[in-house]
């Protein structure tokens, strides 16, 4: 991929995207579905959307994930 | 964007009673005396490790010095104890206790790196240097001549369809590559607010822009 399809991806919004607030809301959640190999967009689709294009939520997911598979459960 | 898929509270068809270690976590945490003390103290350790594991995985790009960043665990992990303390009433259940908590200690560790950006001598806030985007989209040097026409139809269209405030955010995060938690710092705002502000001049953007890439490409 170019920079300018780069460009124009970032430029691209998802109408489905449900922004941050909401994301960081239910994260716990979404990991644990994740963590448990369950399809976590099928239920949270404006939150999958979200994901994709917020690099900060993003990296607060794979951070919350490492976590809770790594230290899991007392 | 879209409408609501969860309420503040979470998800109220997930509410359903704790898990055992979870019902523990509770018990003792919302206790008194020694007990809870200990409780306490064991989250802040559970939240140190979480902490120190998080930094650890953000390594190469963050520019922080080790002594630094263990410090900045170390206040996470703090801050993080004191917020889940106070919010307790607030889980519901959805998750493991220590999913939930966790969250915590990842929003602190993002919020302080966010603060932490702007200890860096290049950071720069409102400069609107338009010959930075090719390299903030991977172009090298060698194709900066074929974007000029692109950079000048988005200046345009950052002239003419931006508001004051969604140019100056989309200045700081796109040319200058701001890191979002770093922006909201430093104007008091927060995230959701922010991304909104750019999610609707990248709307604004792409409409304007529509075809013109995909037809130069
Ligand atoms: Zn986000």
């Amino acid at each position: 991929m170019n920079g300018f399809s780069r460009l124009e991806r970032f430029l691209r919004t998802d109408p489905r995207d449900v922004g941050c607030g909401e994301a960081m809301e239910i994260l716990h959640v979404y990991v644990e579905l994740v963590a448990a190999g369950e399809d976590p967009e099928a239920r949270y689709p404006g939150v999958a959307a979200h994901l994709r294009a917020c690099g900060p939520c993003e990296e607060d997911f794979a951070g919350l994930l490492a976590a809770a598979r790594l230290i899991g459960p007392e | 964007m879209s409408s609501a898929e969860s309420s503040v509270s979470g998800d109220p068809e997930l509410r359903r009673s704790p898990d055992p270690d979870s019902a523990e976590w509770l018990r003792t945490l919302t206790g008194t005396g020694q007990e809870r003390d200990q409780a306490i103290e064991r989250l802040h350790e559970l939240l140190l490790r979480v902490a120190r594991a998080e930094v650890r995985r953000r390594g190469a790009g963050l520019r922080v010095s080790g002594p630094e960043l263990d410090d900045l665990a170390y206040q996470a992990a703090a801050d993080a104890v004191m917020s889940i303390i106070r919010k307790i009433g607030e889980f519901r259940a959805e998750s493991r206790f220590t999913t939930w908590a966790y969250k915590f200690v990842i929003f602190e560790v993002s919020g302080k790196l966010g603060r932490h950006f702007w200890r860096r001598p290049d950071a720069r806030l409102d400069l609107e240097d338009w010959s930075r985007l090719p390299e903030r989209f991977g172009s090298g040097p060698e194709h900066h001549a074929e974007w000029r026409d692109l950079i000048a139809a988005l200046r345009r269209a950052v002239d003419e369809e931006l508001t004051p405030h969604q140019r100056r955010v989309f200045v700081a995060l796109v040319l200058n590559g701001v890191p979002l938690d770093a922006l909201v710092a430093r104007l008091g705002s927060n995230r959701n607010a922010l991304y909104k502000t750019l999610f609707d001049a990248r709307r604004k953007l792409e409409a304007r822009l529509a075809g013109y890439v995909t037809h130069r490409t």
